[in-house]
C-alpha cells in the first residue's frame, strides 16, 4: 500500500501535471515570484489557501468512495470553491488525465463509476482532488494520505514550473520545499479532520491573487503552461 | 519456454476503429509545422483528418496552420507543454491523448490525426501510447553529421524526413554522407529527402502517409 501511494504522488505518473504550473507561470509574468524566497512565500500561501481546499476535498473524496454512486454534490462543492472559471478547466482537465492514469494503473469499481455531469465544453471529468481521493481508496488508502498527496502536489507542481520557467536552483528549490514539510503535513491533517463531516463545512478559504492571475493568463501571448 | 510452433494461426487484425496517429517531431526549425501543414493541404480532400500542435511558446504552430487556411479551425487544437515538449509525446502523453480523442469524438470519420511536437533534441520520440507511426524531421542546416549522431529519432522513426536540401550547397552539407549514413543506423527504414520549399506539395512524404494510412485502417 505504501508503495502504490508513493506511486500516485509521484510527478512521473503520467496525470498531465508536468504541463500546469498551479498559478506560477502568471506569478512570474506579474513579477511575484522571481526568486526562490519569493517561490517560497508563495507556495506557502497556496498551501494555505488552494492546497487546504483540494486537499479537503480530496480527503472527503476518499471517504466518499466506499459507497459512492453519487459525485455530484462533492463536485459541486468544488465548483463552489473555485471561483476562476480558468482554474475551473484546469482542475477538470488535471482530473481527467489522473482518472485516465489511475484507471490504467489500478483498475477500479469506484474508479470505473466515477462521473459526474459537467457544463457544456469543460473537460468531462470531475474535479482533481475528487479523482485523487478515489484513487487513493482505490489503493486502499486513508482520507489522510490521500490529503497529504494533494497538500504536497499543491507545493511540489509550482516548484517544479519555478524550475523550468526561471532556471531557479534546484538543490535550493528542494530546500524550500523541505522548510515546508511541517506545514504539508499539518494542512493534511486539518483537511483529513473534515472528510466525514457535511461537505458544506468543507474548507472555503481563497486566494484572490491566484484566482485573477488564473484569468489574465489564458489571454497571455506566451504561454507554456496550461495553467 | 515451449513456443508456438504449429500452423500460423495469424489473421488480419480487426479494423481498429479509430484513425491512424502520426507523429512529427524533430529539432526546432527542421520544418515540422511546414510539413504538417503541406501535408494537411495535398491530403485534406482525399483523407478526413485533424492536427494537434504541441507548441514549447504560443498557439504559433496552430495559428500558422488556421492563417494558411490549411484546416478548419475545429480540426486544429494546441497543447502546451510547460516548458517540456519531449515529456508530453512521451512521458506523459494524456494531454496530447486528451486532444486526440477530442479531435476523434468531434469528428466521428477522422481517418488520419497528425500530432505535431514541439521543436526538441535527437532524443525526443513519440510514445507507442500516442501514436502508431512517427516521422522524425532534421535539416541539412544542422550539419551533414547528425545522421551519423544518431539518437532514437533518427534511428528508430518510421521514417526520416531531411529536409532544406537546397540550403545543402550553402552550409557546405554533403547529402551522401547523410543518405549513407542513415542507411547504416536505421535499418533499412526509409528516408526521404525533401526541399518543402522547393517542392511543396512533399509528393513523396505525402505517398508514404497515404500507403501508411491505407495499410492500418484497411489491414
Amino acid at each position: 500500500m505504501r508503495a502504490h501511494l508513493l506511486m500516485l504522488a509521484d510527478s512521473r505518473l503520467p496525470a498531465g501535471g508536468h504541463a500546469h504550473s498551479g498559478g506560477l507561470e502568471p506569478a512570474v509574468t506579474a513579477g511575484a515570484v522571481a526568486s526562490v524566497a519569493d517561490l517560497a512565500d508563495f507556495l506557502h500561501g497556496r498551501l494555505h489557501t488552494a492546497g487546504l481546499v483540494a486537499s479537503a476535498l480530496a480527503a472527503a473524496a476518499c471517504a466518499h468512495a466506499p459507497g459512492g454512486a453519487d459525485w455530484s454534490g462533492l463536485d459541486a462543492e468544488a465548483d463552489a470553491r473555485t471561483p476562476s472559471p480558468a482554474q475551473r478547466t484546469a482542475s477538470r482537465a488535471q482530473g481527467k488525465s489522473l482518472l485516465r492514469a489511475a484507471r490504467a494503473t489500478w483498475p477500479h469499481p469506484v474508479l470505473d463509476g466515477l462521473r459526474v455531469p459537467v457544463p457544456a465544453g469543460a473537460p468531462r471529468a470531475p474535479h482533481h482532488p475528487l479523482v485523487l481521493g478515489a484513487a487513493a481508496h482505490a489503493i486502499g488508502c486513508a482520507p489522510l494520505d490521500a490529503a497529504s498527496v494533494a497538500a504536497y502536489g499543491a507545493v511540489t507542481g509550482p516548484a517544479s514550473a519555478a524550475v523550468r520557467l526561471l532556471g531557479l536552483d534546484p538543490m535550493a528549490v528542494q530546500r524550500a520545499l523541505a522548510e515546508l514539510a511541517g506545514d504539508v503535513d499539518e494542512v493534511a491533517r486539518e483537511a483529513a479532520a473534515h472528510a466525514e463531516k457535511d461537505w458544506a463545512e468543507l474548507p472555503a478559504v481563497s486566494a484572490p491573487a491566484l484566482d485573477l492571475w488564473a484569468e489574465e493568463h489564458l489571454r497571455a501571448d506566451l504561454r507554456l503552461f496550461e495553467s | 519456454m515451449g513456443g508456438y510452433h504449429g500452423p500460423d494461426r495469424h489473421h488480419a487484425a480487426p479494423k481498429p476503429g479509430r484513425p491512424m496517429r502520426l507523429g512529427i517531431g524533430g529539432p526546432v526549425g527542421s520544418g515540422k509545422t511546414a510539413l504538417t501543414a503541406a501535408l494537411c493541404k495535398v491530403l485534406k480532400d482525399e483523407l478526413d483528418l485533424a492536427v494537434v500542435t504541441n507548441d514549447i511558446y504560443t498557439t504559433e504552430d496552430a495559428d500558422f496552420l488556421r492563417r494558411n487556411a490549411v484546416l478548419d479551425d475545429e480540426r486544429i487544437m494546441a497543447v502546451r507543454t510547460g516548458c517540456c515538449p519531449h515529456t508530453a509525446i512521451r512521458d506523459d502523453i494524456s494531454a496530447n491523448l486528451d486532444a486526440v480523442e477530442d479531435l476523434e469524438e468531434r469528428h466521428g470519420n477522422l481517418e488520419l490525426v497528425i500530432v505535431e511536437s514541439g521543436g526538441d533534441n535527437l532524443t525526443a520520440t513519440f510514445s507507442q501510447g500516442l501514436v502508431d507511426l512517427q516521422i522524425f524531421v532534421l535539416d541539412v542546416s544542422g550539419g551533414d553529421k547528425v545522421p551519423r549522431k544518431g539518437g532514437p529519432g533518427v534511428t528508430a522513426s518510421d521514417l526520416l524526413v531531411i529536409n532544406k536540401t537546397d540550403l545543402a550547397p550553402l552550409v557546405g552539407a554533403d547529402l551522401g554522407v547523410m543518405d549513407r549514413d542513415s542507411a547504416k543506423v536505421r535499418e533499412g527504414r526509409p528516408v526521404i529527402f525533401s526541399s518543402i520549399r522547393e517542392e511543396p506539395d512533399v509528393p513523396k512524404i505525402a505517398d508514404w502517409v497515404r500507403t501508411s494510412v491505407h495499410a492500418f485502417l484497411h489491414h
